[in-house]
Formats: C-alpha cells, sequence, structure tokens
C-alpha cells in the first residue's frame, strides 16, 4: 500500500492531472469494467443466504445507515417534522432501534429539520440537503454555489449534490471536475459533500467507474448513485463497481471515501444484499454509517416489520409502522 | 422405425398473486393415487416464505377487487364456473386418481362446484340488500348499515373433496370483496391447482386467489398468526381449530367455522358491519 495522506487538498496533483487534457487521458485509460462479470458476481453475492443473528444485526445496521429521505414537490413542514420523529425513534415504542444515519430534505426544509431535531434531542442526527439545482443540476455554476451555502447556513452538515450529466456526457470533464471543487471549497469544514453521479443516465458502467474517479478526486466524501428520480437507479452492478472505486482509491490513496446507494431500494432482503456487497467488495471497514448510506424511505418501515417478525416470531403488518 | 412416445407429465406448482411459481424452498411431496402405494404427482411443498409472498400479493390486490362493483364481481365468479366446465373431464379424472369416487360421483362433485359458483356469484350484488339496513332513529339522521370486507382471508379447503370441498370454502369469502390465501387439501390438492388455471383465465385480478399446496402442519401457524390476515375460515380444518384460534387473537382475527356447507352466512362470517349517519336534508 502506499504511504497515506490526510489531506485531498494535492489528490489532483498526485493523479497527474492538471488539465482538460490529462483529466480525459486519466478517466479514459482507466481499465473497463467486464459488464458480463460485473453482473453475475453482483447476482451470486444476491444469493448470499443470511442466518438469523446475522440478519438481525443487519437489520440493525441497515436502519442506522438509512438517509430518511422526503423529496417531493409536496413536502410540508408537518411532513418533515414526523419525518424527523421517525428519524429518531424509528419504533416509538421500542428504544433499543437505533437512530438512522440522517435526515435528507430540499433546502427550504433545512432549517425545520434541523430545529425539530435539535427539539426533540435528536442532535446527532445530521440534516442533509440536496443542492446544486437537484435533481437535474441545469442551473448556472453561480446557483449551486449559492444553493449550497443557503443550505449550510440553514444548518445541513451534509450536501448531496448532483453532477452535471450533460457536461460528462460529453466529455467536458473538467467542468464537471471543477464544479465539484467550487462546491466543496464552499462545504469547507462545515458540511460533508456527497456526490450524486445519477448513474441511470450515465449510459455505460465504464462511465459509472470514470465518474466515481472524478468526483473522488475532486473531492467528494461520498459518491451516491442516484437522485432517486430517475429510473434506473441503485442497481446491484452499479454499487459493485462504485465499491470497487472506492476500495481502489483507498488502496492508492489511503483516503476512505463512503457509497451511497439510493433509489429503488425498498425491501429488507434489497438492504441486505447491498450490505453483502460492501462487506464482500470493499471491506468490513466500510460497513458504518460514516461509509455507507442508504437513501430510501419505504426501505425503514420494512426493516421495522422484519424486526418485528424476529422480535415476536410472526410475520407482522404494515397498519402498525406509520405511513409517510 | 417409430419410438414410443413418453407422456408429458405435468408439474402441479402454487398459485400466487397471479403466477404458477414453484416453492421458494424447492421441495414437492409425493401424492398418491387412491391411498394405494402408486405416486401420483409430486406437488410444491409451500414454505413460510411462499405464504408470506401470498399474504403480501392478497393484501396489494384487496384495492383492485374491493373496488370493482358487486355486478362486476359477479360477472368475474361466474366466469370462473364458465371455464371450468370446459375442463369438466380433467377434473373427472383428478377426483377419480385422488379418491375412490366413480366416475359418476366424481362427475355430480364437477357439476356440484361449477354450480356452487354460479349460486355464490348471484349473492355479490344482493348480499349488501340482504344485511344492510336504514335504520330508524331518534333525530335529524340517515344512518345506514352496510357490510363490508373484512380484508385477506386465510381460507383452509375442506380434505374430503378435493374440489367441492375447496369452492366452499373459498367462494363465499371472495362475494364479499376479501381476497383469499387458501391451503389447498393436504393429501388431495391436485383439483385446487387445476382449479387455479381455471382461475388465471377468468378475468380474476392477480392476487385475489392465492392457492398454496403443502404441508398444514407447516403452513396452519404461520397463517394464522401472520398479521395481515385479516380474517379465517376454519370450517375446513377442524382438528387444528384450538391452535388457529389461540394464534388469531393478537390482532383479532375474524373466525367463520361453519358446519353448513352452503349458506349466505358463510358470506357475512367473513364482513364488517360498518355504520354511517349522513345528515337529512344536506
Amino acid at each position: 500500500m502506499s504511504q497515506l495522506r490526510t489531506s485531498k487538498s494535492d489528490l489532483a496533483r498526485d493523479f497527474g492531472i492538471s488539465d482538460d487534457r490529462s483529466l480525459s487521458l486519466f478517466l479514459k485509460t482507466l481499465p473497463g469494467v467486464d459488464q458480463v462479470g460485473a453482473e453475475a458476481r453482483a447476482v451470486e453475492l444476491g444469493t448470499r443466504s443470511i442466518k438469523k443473528e446475522s440478519k438481525a444485526w443487519a437489520i440493525d445496521m441497515a436502519i442506522s445507515m438509512v438517509d430518511l429521505t422526503t423529496l417531493e414537490g409536496a413536502d410540508t413542514e408537518g411532513k418533515v417534522r414526523s419525518l424527523c420523529n421517525k428519524a429518531h425513534r424509528p419504533d416509538p415504542t421500542d428504544p433499543s432501534v437505533p437512530h438512522v444515519g440522517a435526515v435528507c430534505v430540499y433546502n427550504d426544509m433545512v432549517k425545520i429539520a434541523r430545529s425539530h431535531l435539535d427539539s426533540i434531542g435528536a442532535n446527532e442526527i445530521p440534516v442533509a440537503a440536496v443542492a446544486t439545482a437537484f435533481p437535474s443540476g441545469r442551473a448556472s455554476r453561480e446557483v449551486k454555489l449559492r444553493d449550497t451555502r443557503d443550505a449550510i447556513e440553514a444548518g445541513a452538515s451534509e450536501i448531496d449534490m448532483v453532477i452535471d450529466r450533460g457536461a460528462f456526457l460529453s466529455g467536458h470533464y473538467k467542468s464537471v471536475f471543477d464544479e465539484i471543487v467550487a462546491i466543496k471549497k464552499e462545504c469547507g469544514e462545515k458540511a460533508h459533500l456527497k456526490v450524486i453521479l445519477e448513474t441511470g443516465e450515465l449510459v455505460t458502467y465504464d462511465n459509472v467507474r470514470r465518474a466515481s474517479y472524478l468526483a473522488m478526486i475532486a473531492g467528494a466524501d461520498f459518491i451516491k448513485t442516484s437522485t432517486g428520480k430517475v429510473t434506473p437507479a441503485a442497481t446491484p452492478p452499479v454499487v459493485l463497481i462504485m465499491l470497487q472505486a472506492v476500495r481502489d482509491f483507498f488502496d492508492r490513496t489511503g483516503i476512505r471515501i463512503g457509497v451511497k446507494p439510493a433509489g429503488g431500494i425498498r425491501t429488507s432482503k434489497d438492504a441486505i444484499k447491498q450490505l453483502v456487497l460492501v462487506n464482500e467488495i470493499a471491506g468490513p471497514e466500510w460497513l458504518s454509517p460514516a461509509y455507507f448510506r442508504i437513501g430510501a424511505s419505504a426501505l425503514l418501515n420494512d426493516l421495522l416489520m422484519q424486526r418485528f417478525k424476529m422480535r415476536d416470531g410472526y410475520y407482522a403488518s404494515s397498519n402498525y409502522v406509520s405511513i409517510e | 422405425m417409430s419410438q414410443e412416445r413418453i407422456d408429458v407429465k405435468k408439474t402441479y406448482k402454487l398459485f400466487i398473486n397471479g403466477a404458477f411459481p414453484r416453492s421458494e424452498s424447492g421441495r414437492s411431496y409425493p401424492i398418491f393415487r387412491k391411498a394405494s402405494k402408486v405416486l401420483l404427482a409430486q406437488p410444491a411443498q409451500a414454505s413460510r416464505k411462499d405464504l408470506r409472498d401470498a399474504v403480501r400479493a392478497a393484501r396489494e390486490a384487496r384495492s383492485k377487487w374491493q373496488s370493482a362493483t358487486s355486478y362486476n364481481r359477479s360477472q368475474i365468479l361466474y366466469r370462473i364456473a364458465e371455464m371450468m366446465e370446459g375442463r369438466r373431464s380433467q377434473f373427472v379424472e383428478e377426483i377419480m386418481a385422488q379418491t375412490s369416487a366413480t366416475k359418476s360421483v366424481a362427475e355430480k362433485e364437477v357439476s356440484e362446484s361449477i354450480d356452487l359458483w354460479v349460486w355464490y356469484a348471484g349473492w355479490c350484488d344482493k348480499i349488501g340488500q340482504i344485511s344492510g339496513a336504514n335504520n330508524p332513529i331518534n333525530g335529524p339522521f340517515y344512518n345506514f348499515t352496510s357490510p363490508e370486507p373484512v380484508g385477506v382471508v386465510g381460507v383452509f379447503a375442506e380434505p374430503d373433496f378435493p374440489l367441492l370441498g375447496l369452492v366452499r370454502a373459498m367462494a363465499p369469502a371472495l362475494v364479499g370483496g376479501n381476497t383469499v390465501v387458501v391451503l389447498a387439501s393436504e393429501k388431495r390438492p391436485l383439483s385446487a391447482i387445476t382449479l387455479s388455471e381455471v382461475i388465471a383465465t377468468s378475468d380474476v385480478p392477480a392476487g385475489v386467489i392465492n392457492i398454496l399446496t403443502g404441508l398444514r402442519s407447516e403452513l396452519t401457524p404461520w397463517l394464522a398468526s401472520h398479521m395481515e390476515v385479516d380474517g379465517l375460515d376454519i370450517s375446513g380444518e377442524k382438528s387444528r381449530s384450538a391452535e388457529i384460534r389461540t394464534l388469531a387473537t393478537e390482532n383479532l382475527k375474524r373466525i367463520a367455522d361453519f358446519n353448513t356447507s352452503i349458506s349466505p352466512n358463510r358470506i357475512l362470517a367473513l364482513m364488517d358491519q360498518k355504520t354511517i349517519w349522513h345528515p337529512i336534508g344536506l
């Protein structure tokens, strides 16, 4: 393993990236993804049988990794508050259920979420904001920077930004790169930066790998699959490729980047499959809410119902979990 | 040179959400011809996870079945009778293979089963009129009572008549607008699977009827305790009555347990009476 570094500031230089040309060259000379191999490996890992005790552990781990999300035009303050309550005590009748990883909302709801979480004693739960003209990312750089600053000032400690897929697909990598650098600078020490690749729009697995490296070198703390507004979203092969990227990046730089699949993960089974991928591809060091999150809303109820089933010994009903 | 033709044997599978899956467990169990030792078939042996999938399908199908007009439900149940008529000889053969019935006895069972669908189909748009009421009250209100389905009903088919025992148990639950998860007769399950092939081609929305074959001892506790099951018809499972009733208490499932085989009361036993108040003059 290469020597460990603590600073991200000179990453681009270490990768030999100084301009548009060198960045393009680096990304385009990354090894191609074996599509059939990646899909087969993801399917194979998805068939792992997880036995009772491990499953109980996995369910609680998955709950603590959920970024409980509401990103609807119809979001109200009341809905965000009830989401915060649920984030803090997913099952109000059972204090042994861990709190979720974060609450993820649109910018204008950040303040409400932060103050409500503080008021119910959930100071440790961060608020994540989707900034930078989410979900399309179609706005000027100034607007995106302002959007980010706005979210941080309102109390967001995690920023979920989208990359400019149009620029990426046109080959303007440097423009995408510079934008991430600029947003990261805006985040500074106050907020974690998650970079959404929107893999459903990137067309090929090779592009997923390239976008992952681009984001990591530009300073992302997390790479996230999708906005949740496009299908396909967090498919197992895509998550596998991103986990390979963070693992290889760690081996080369000593910097551990997190991964956040989002969109389409609705059942406990889906979530546990993701945890198997994390363990097998990236390694057990990533099995922590600090390095792996799952963007979801319906998933939490299914995890709770599985928990009821394990506790009570009979199948649970959705009548006993809250509806968002 | 001619080769002797090899029969194409049928794989008897489960019926869940409008599809015919094998058990997720991969298991099957042997069925013997007329209590002899001659192997008749190897139907799927459902696991508790198949049961869970069936209940999930039934729950999701509730809105489709309940929002259909009672007239439409009636037509669909009648359609099952129509489609069964075309498969008469297959049903007769299977009954004869599974029981000691003669041909004429088996034919009678098939006819009765078909007629019973027609009879229950007719009840769909009448049960509300018979049991609903405009209640007299002291005040400027209308006060209506009307029966509504409880939701998902677990049905235990009667063991002795492979086809009729199944229709008798599941038809009344469907008339009221419930969706069902049926445990077929353990030792004589073949007619249930053939009936599910009829149902799949009778405009019954996927998930409204789900039929499982397997061991009662294995599946019964999971069905009786499942919190998303709202009612049980245990007329076809007298021997486990106490166990089922105990497990059903956690979410207060409605229990139907009849000795009479055919009655509109069997429909009402799996319905709730809902009362609505409405001001007069608005």
